[in-house]
């Protein structure tokens, strides 16, 4: 089996989003970028994967749709355990177009199960993976949050609304995990960052594509009133604001 | 310009976000000046449909199938439905289905799709709606550009409207509706307040110290008919199931009421909270960032404090 890994670059999860002065755009100038959340513990899940079984699982190949400023993060894709990496390049758009640009690279090759994170955190879109999969036309699963190979067939647990599901299909499948995929996600080790360094990374060129919605602008979120403070021996008090101020008891 | 909402059952009953969702879809086709339709896959009762003509509901297509979710089947289902109804705007929930779903339906419809939007349009010509991005860190207004336009509503961001009419329910075919996947098993929380529908929710943080102490939590949850939820370590640890793990990387919610109980309020815990309307923070640390998204404070020890906060809903509950 052959695994495939969409990858998302996106800012660190601390960063303090800037915009340029007409707040039509998002200064990204001094970010640092890192593996989308979702999709790291999606390579880290293949990783475990084909430790496990190398038999089973052969190949593990990352994927990222996005300018020549995205290597360092396939690079560290590839550090952390992924054999091979494509960029495809294609840089901004949004999630159809990211989705139709995966589609063109990824049509006719050989993946098995291919893994997107259920969503980015930069467009918190939850898209892209469902989109993919409904390009390929392959089944997809989504909320997925644990999976397991035997032979053909794909196991996986699916997240429901207040439970979930033990669910059986076959390759080729795209699957959009999230939370419990994997816990701790891997961390490239000094060889990794070594071996990432010649392993194959191919840059396929961007196929023709509209997007279907742009960005207009950007706004701060409101900020929040201070806080007030409640004496820990009072709290008949808290009861007393949530009941007649805030209103929400 | 007329609408189709796909509405999720439960069991064959709806939920509140399902009312919150229909009467999000007629005032959208209102706003549009054209017609609703609405979607229901599954079997549902015909009185539990025609219930939601007081949330504005017009016609409803019933398709009835026992096929269980699908994402490919589905979507191809409420694609269909949207060609044969006129729809240029196709809306569903943002909640794990509406997340499955509208990106394929999308790609069936060749349609722009924004997710996740807070409210009703900015503005119908051109399209413009609203939506959070960077976890919360940024409001963002996004134009959809092609003829057929995609949402995915947040839950709890539009409110419920009620509207005088009947609705008329119309079966749809679902016969080829087949299943790309096998459920094995499905297994239902019962008894409990589910985190996504919960009008109050208490969280608990690594400042809870062990899964021991999680007695005293559950209590205030009881008192008040509040869903429990938990920051990643606790999670992580194993103190507390994956599926309450509240942030970034785990569940969005937005209640009326979070209550962050040993919370330090790191930017990924805040990402998962910062739609709730009131924020109630207990931390023994007065520095605590947490304080900084709260609405009240308390600064003190869980272990005094909780089970005092407690008492004090407790007479409240008691005397209403
Ligand atoms: C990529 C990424 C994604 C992440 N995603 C998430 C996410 O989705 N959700 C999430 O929650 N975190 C997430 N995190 C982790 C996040 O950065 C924090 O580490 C985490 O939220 C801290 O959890 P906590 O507040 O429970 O624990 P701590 O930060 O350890 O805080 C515990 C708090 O409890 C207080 N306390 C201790 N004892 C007591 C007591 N007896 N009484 C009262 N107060 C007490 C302390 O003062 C402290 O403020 C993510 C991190 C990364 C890097």
């Amino acid at each position: 089996m052959n695994i495939l890994v969409c990858i998302s670059n996106v800012p660190d999860t601390t960063t303090r989003i800037k915009y340029s002065a007409d707040m039509k755009s998002v200064d990204y100038s001094g970010v640092q970028w890192i593996i989308n959340p979702w999709d790291e513990l999606a390579l880290t899940r293949a990783i475990e994967l084909k430790e496990a079984n190398p038999a089973l699982v052969q190949k593990i190949t990352v994927i990222t749709a996005g300018g020549a400023d995205a290597e360092p993060t396939l690079r560290k894709a590839l550090a952390c355990g992924a054999d091979d990496a494509i960029r495809v390049d294609a840089a901004g758009g949004d999630s159809l177009f990211t989705a139709t640009q995966l589609a063109h690279a990824v049509k006719g090759e050989p993946f098995d199960v291919i893994l997107c994170g259920i969503e980015s955190s930069d467009y918190n879109g939850s898209a892209v993976g469902g989109m993919l999969a409904e390009l390929l036309d392959y089944n997809s699963v989504s909320a997925v949050s644990s999976l397991n190979l035997e032979g053909n067939s794909v196991k996986v647990t699916r997240e429901i609304d207040g439970g979930k599901q033990s669910i059986e299909t076959s390759a080729p499948v795209v699957l959009i995990v999230q939370k419990g995929i994997a816990i701790n996600p891997r961390i490239p080790s000094m060889r990794g960052i070594m071996t990432a360094r010649t392993k194959p990374l191919k840059v396929v060129a961007a196929a023709a594509a509209a997007p279907g919605s742009k960005v207009v602008g950007y706004q701060a979120p409101p900020q929040k009133s201070a806080c007030k403070m409640i004496d820990p021996e009072n709290m008949d008090e808290l009861v007393h604001l949530l009941h007649t101020e805030a209103r929400v008891i | 310009m007329s609408v189709l909402v796909y509405i999720e059952n439960w069991n064959g009953k709806f939920k509140k976000s399902t009312c919150e969702l229909v009467s999000y879809g007629k005032r959208l086709a209102n706003g549009l000046g054209g017609s609703l339709t609405l979607l229901s896959i599954g079997r549902v009762a015909e009185d539990e449909l025609k219930n939601l003509g007081a949330y504005g509901a017009g016609k409803i297509l019933s398709a009835e199938t026992d096929a269980p979710l699908d994402d490919k089947a589905y979507a191809s289902l409420i694609a269909s439905a949207a060609q044969n109804s006129g729809a240029t705007l196709v809306v569903m929930a943002h909640n794990v289905t509406g997340k499955a779903l509208a990106p394929r339906v999308a790609v069936r419809l060749n349609a722009g799709l924004v997710s996740a939007v807070n409210g009703l349009p900015v503005s119908y010509q051109p399209f413009v709606v609203s939506k959070k991005a960077f976890s919360g860190k940024s409001l963002m207004q996004a134009e959809i550009t092609s003829d057929i336009k995609v949402i995915t509503l947040s839950q709890n961001t539009a409110g419920i409207e009620t509207f005088a009419g009947n609705a008329a329910v119309e079966t749809m075919d679902a016969s080829a509706v087949t299943s790309g996947i096998n459920v094995l098993s499905t297994e239902v929380q019962t008894g409990k307040i589910l985190l996504s529908e919960a009008d109050v929710v208490v969280s608990g943080g690594r400042g809870m110290r062990s899964a021991d102490n999680w007695k005293p939590l559950e209590e205030l949850a009881g008192v008040l008919g509040a869903a429990t939820a938990c920051s990643r370590p606790v999670s992580d640890e194993g103190w507390r199931p994956h599926h309450e793990h509240v942030g970034q990387t785990g569940k969005v919610v937005a209640p009326n009421l979070y209550f962050a109980l040993g919370i330090s309020g790191a930017i990924q815990h805040l990402a998962g909270i910062s739609s709730s309307k009131v924020i109630v923070a207990v931390n023994k640390d007065p520095e605590a960032p947490i304080f900084s998204a709260a609405d009240y404070g308390i600064v003190g020890d869980l272990q005094t404090v909780l089970p005092k906060m407690t008492e004090a809903f407790r007479k409240l509950k008691a005397s209403s």
